[in-house]
């Protein structure tokens, strides 16, 4: 019993000591800490370039929530430099909370267009995704759809395949249109696309294409990019056969234009490693990280002169909705609210 | 008079003052100090509740709130009742009768513990969706073309969820309530049949009864985890009230909108476990008898027999075999995915943070679940049970309600310091896995607290008379009397919680620091993409990893009855 004891008490110190041990190695050098709503997979490429670059090291954690108050509640021991973000809410709410900080930096003035950041530098976007419809090949004639009016039409009734209305890129989608048309003309819009809808709000956007596939509905909204990691994907070959079941539609050319969202970065209030922060998000505005994004994630690059990936050119050119992305954020939570007003999410009918 | 209270407002209150070993035992202060340190999380998540949050209840009123409640109250009755019947039978089913696999269904029964519900959900969607395989081989053996051409209950529903659940959940009451008959004495079952009850006379009126304790833990625990899912609902596009509660925080961006709603819960699980509590007060669950020989046994024979092996292999094969089996493929085509990360790490950070958490949790459970045996004042009682519903809070709220309060003691201990020593101190606790694991010990407390108070509510006080009158002070009576009595059970609440821990996500995803990741937190990055595929290995390293602790469990329980050799070398009665 003894020997038990003793034992089970010298591997259980040794678990706590292993466990301590790697938590709190290796911080030598320059480095930068990183809060990630972006998975890290996606980002590995583009942060090791940026170490091999610079022998800048970057830490990270991902998370898709709680970041914001995981700063808050450090105060002035808050270790994280940089949030990276995949739309604008998160940024917005970060900024509401007095948590980032202003930065003045005339290569991401010069890198990223005036309307794709915010006016005192708090964030930046650091590329754009448009979030266009998708239409069946088969059973969807080129020109039925142009409009995300059209999508709420009588035409398409049992026709509409949706994410849950509350995705953060369906909100955002839905605060434009109030930006745009007023609160009014939106949740007459949200109605009507309800009760097109061929089933309850579910999925993923991958699983919108999918849907059309299998001949649930004929049209669907979908960020583009998702277009093209499905084309490309060999790993799930399958998933080739629902990108090719649908046809790209870029929204509203003879109106206000495609709505776009952006992924963004910010330096956070107080960040320790302030200089090599703003370094980071310079490097990600800059051309070689740019493109890594265009060729790997097949996202529309912010910075203008570069070009996105081949497959995502080869969809041909479209006119941008240039709202602001401040409008955008503005309007979110009262989406969000519209969502529940017109009971987006509980589908059909109800 | 100085004091003009009236006899009736007075007589509780003196009561407590009456009773001085509430103000002067070390126990009780221990007990409430440690209830205290668990609680702090929710006491916070209560106090974020009281900032002020714009007019967020009343558009929730005018909009969703009733479909939320609706919605959650189908979702936790449907997994509260299933888990209860199919826990409970297959309990009783393997305990008292023969019928063939018996042995094997035994520890089997337990596997679909190891599976995290929303590896679950997404697998079985994969098969029972309209592209899956079920669907597919119909379409194709009856000759439909498309959707139009015939019906098929849709997966990704209320129903889903709940069959979901239901499935991986139902190993706590089965684990207790079996725990529970085994430790019946064979006697009540005796004078059962003396009196001239049958087997199934004898299970309603005597056995059910009896484990009526342990079972209502079981479903209480299985209904907690059901309540506060995200990953699963989310996939199956169910709004629960928990989803509610995370739209509020992260769309509406109110904080403290999303603590009232989690507050609101757990009042509704306080009120819940304070109104079963009252329904059986004033009975107590003693063994005094010794006699414990075989427990009879009835053999199943021809269709009874074979039911009950098609009702057992169908649980093993739908909430363990088909999701294993899933993963295995899918890790056997991309496990280099996998390796070529740092997925030793992961395992060992898996492992670790689940063993610590673990340790604390049953010592904890035990020294509050002992304390409140010492002594059973309400306040004492209250704390602890207010203390062991962080099980019933969203993870990533709980995960706010850990930050908050860490964050303030690191600023603290920070301040003084620097203006002591001048050095920082930096995020001692909520920078480190202290954070983490600490986390874990609040949300999974409940379940080392109940299995151990079950435990130690069926050792007679008169063990602790004995002892007593023989000279032991409390601290010797705990040491040398209850743990060896309780071993099993530190031993079942310990597996438990280690389990649990290998498949938590939300509060790990918050609470972690700078590089660290989880074989949960790994997998979560790809599936969240429903991109399993690429991280198989890790999940099924999940799985795996709860397979020795879920067998341990079962020889534990086994073992865990007096005289089980004997059930052994006996020929069972039939």
């Amino acid at each position: 019993m003894k020997h038990k004891t003793i034992t089970f008490a010298g591997l259980f110190g040794a678990v706590i000591i292993g466990a301590i041990a790697i938590t709190s190695a290796g911080d030598t050098g320059k480095e930068v800490n990183l809060y990630s709503y972006r998975q890290p997979f996606l980002m590995k490429p583009i942060l090791d370039s940026f170490t091999d670059q610079t022998g800048i090291k970057v830490n990270m954690v991902y998370a898709k929530k709680g970041m914001l108050e995981k700063i808050k509640a450090a105060g002035a021991n808050n270790p994280a430099d940089v949030v990276l973000t995949v739309d604008i809410g998160r940024l917005n709410a970060l900024r509401e909370a007095d948590l980032l900080e202003p930065v003045r930096s005339a290569i991401l003035e010069t890198n990223i267009p005036v309307h794709l950041r915010h006016q005192d530098g708090f964030w930046f976007g650091i590329t754009t995704r448009a979030r266009v419809a998708l239409a069946s090949r088969e059973r969807v004639k080129p020109g039925e759809l142009t409009s995300y009016a059209d999508l709420a039409a009588p035409h398409f009734k049992g026709r509409v395949c949706m994410r849950s209305g509350k995705h953060p890129y369906n909100v955002a989608l839905l605060a434009s249109i109030i930006a745009h048309d007023g609160e009014a003309a939106a949740e007459t819009w949200l109605r009507d696309l309800k009760s097109n809808l061929a089933r309850k709000p579910q999925g993923n956007d991958r699983a919108q294409a999918k849907a059309i596939y299998e001949g649930v509905c004929d049209v669907a909204l979908a960020n583009n990019y998702y277009m093209g990691k499905m084309m490309t994907n060999d790993k799930k070959p399958e998933q080739k056969q629902w990108a090719a079941a649908v046809r790209l539609v870029y929204m509203d050319q003879d109106g206000h234009g495609q709505h776009m969202n952006i992924s963004g970065a910010a330096v956070v209030r107080g960040a320790k490693n302030r200089d090599v922060s703003v370094k980071l998000i310079e490097f990600l505005s800059g051309d070689f990280a740019q493109k890594l994004y265009a060729k790997h994630n097949h996202e529309y690059p912010a910075k203008p002169d570069v070009e996105a990936s081949a497959l995502v050119k080869s969809w041909g050119h479209f006119k941008k909705d240039e709202l602001s992305i401040e409008a955008i954020a503005k309007y979110r939570p009262l989406a969000s609210r519209l969502v529940d007003k017109v009971g987006f999410n509980d589908g059909p009918n109800s | 008079m100085r004091y003009s209270l009236t006899p009736a407002v007075a007589y509780p209150f003196l009561r407590i003052l009456r009773q001085r070993r509430f103000l002067f035992n070390r126990w009780t202060v221990g007990t409430l100090l440690v209830a205290a340190l668990i609680a702090t999380p929710l006491v916070a998540v209560v106090a974020l509740a009281l900032t002020p949050s714009d007019d967020v209840w009343q558009h929730l009123v005018e909009t969703v709130l009733g479909k939320y409640v609706l919605t959650t109250l189908h979702l936790v009755l449907g997994v509260g009742l299933g888990t209860m019947v199919i826990g409970t039978g297959t309990a009783w089913l393997v305990t008292i009768c023969r019928f063939p696999g018996r042995a094997v269904f035994n520890w089997a029964l337990l596997l679909p513990l190891a599976v995290p519900a929303y590896l679950l959900a997404f697998v079985i969607t994969d098969q029972l969706e309209y592209a899956g395989t079920v669907q597919s081989l119909l379409r194709a053996t009856f000759g439909w073309k498309n959707r139009q051409d015939y019906w098929f209950p849709e997966i990704r529903s209320l129903g889903g969820a709940i069959l979901v659940m239901t499935l991986v959940l139902y190993p706590y009451v089965y684990l207790l309530a079996r725990a529970a008959f085994l430790e019946q004495s064979v006697c009540v079952l005796e004078v059962s049949r003396t009196l001239g009850h049958g087997p199934w006379r004898s299970f309603f009126s005597v056995a059910l009864p009896l484990a009526r304790p342990a079972i209502v833990i079981g479903v209480t625990l299985a209904a907690m985890e059901a309540l506060n899912d995200l990953g699963t609902v989310e996939f199956f596009a169910v709004n629960t009230f928990t989803a509610g509660i995370y739209d509020v925080w992260l769309n509406m961006n109110s904080r403290s909108g999303a603590a009232q709603l989690a507050s609101v819960m757990m009042v509704f699980v306080i009120a819940l476990i304070a109104a079963e509590r009252l329904a059986r007060r004033g009975q107590r669950y003693y063994h005094t008898s010794t006699k414990y020989q075989a427990l009879p046994s009835y053999r199943l024979h021809g269709i009874k027999g074979a039911c009950a092996f098609v009702i057992c292999l169908a649980l093993v094969a739908l909430g363990f075999l088909l999701p294993a089996s899933v993963l295995a493929t899918y890790a056997a085509e991309f496990y280099t995915d996998t390796l070529s990360t740092n997925y030793v790490r992961y395992v060992w950070n898996s492992l670790s943070l689940s063993a610590l958490a673990a340790f604390a949790a049953v010592s904890l459970g035990l020294f509050m679940a002992y304390g409140v045996r010492l002594n059973g004042g309400f306040v004492v009682r209250a704390a602890t049970h207010f203390a062991s519903i962080g099980y019933a809070v969203p993870g990533a709220i709980l995960a706010i309600g850990v930050i908050f309060p860490l964050g303030a003691l690191d600023q603290l201990i920070d301040a003084i310091s620097r203006t002591t020593f001048s050095t920082p101190t930096g995020l001692l606790f909520s920078g480190t896995i202290v954070a983490i694991v600490y986390g874990y010990t609040v949300r999974f407390l409940a379940l080392s607290y109940g299995t151990l108070e079950a435990s130690l509510s069926k050792v007679t006080p008169n063990m602790d008379g004995a002892a007593r009158t023989l000279g032991h002070g409390p601290a010797a009576t705990l040491r040398r009397v209850h743990f060896p009595l309780v071993r099993g059970s530190l031993l079942t609440a310990g597996l438990l919680v280690f389990v649990d821990c290998m498949k938590e996500l939300p509060l790990t995803l918050i609470l972690r620091p700078f590089n660290y990741d989880t074989l949960a937190t790994f997998v979560f990055q790809y599936a969240s993409d429903e991109l399993l595929e690429e991280s198989a290995l890790a999940a099924l390293t999940i799985v795996a990893a709860g397979i020795v602790p879920v067998i341990l469990l079962s020889l534990n329980i086994v073992r865990s009855r007096p005289g089980h050799a004997l059930e052994i070398t006996k020929e069972p009665v039939s």
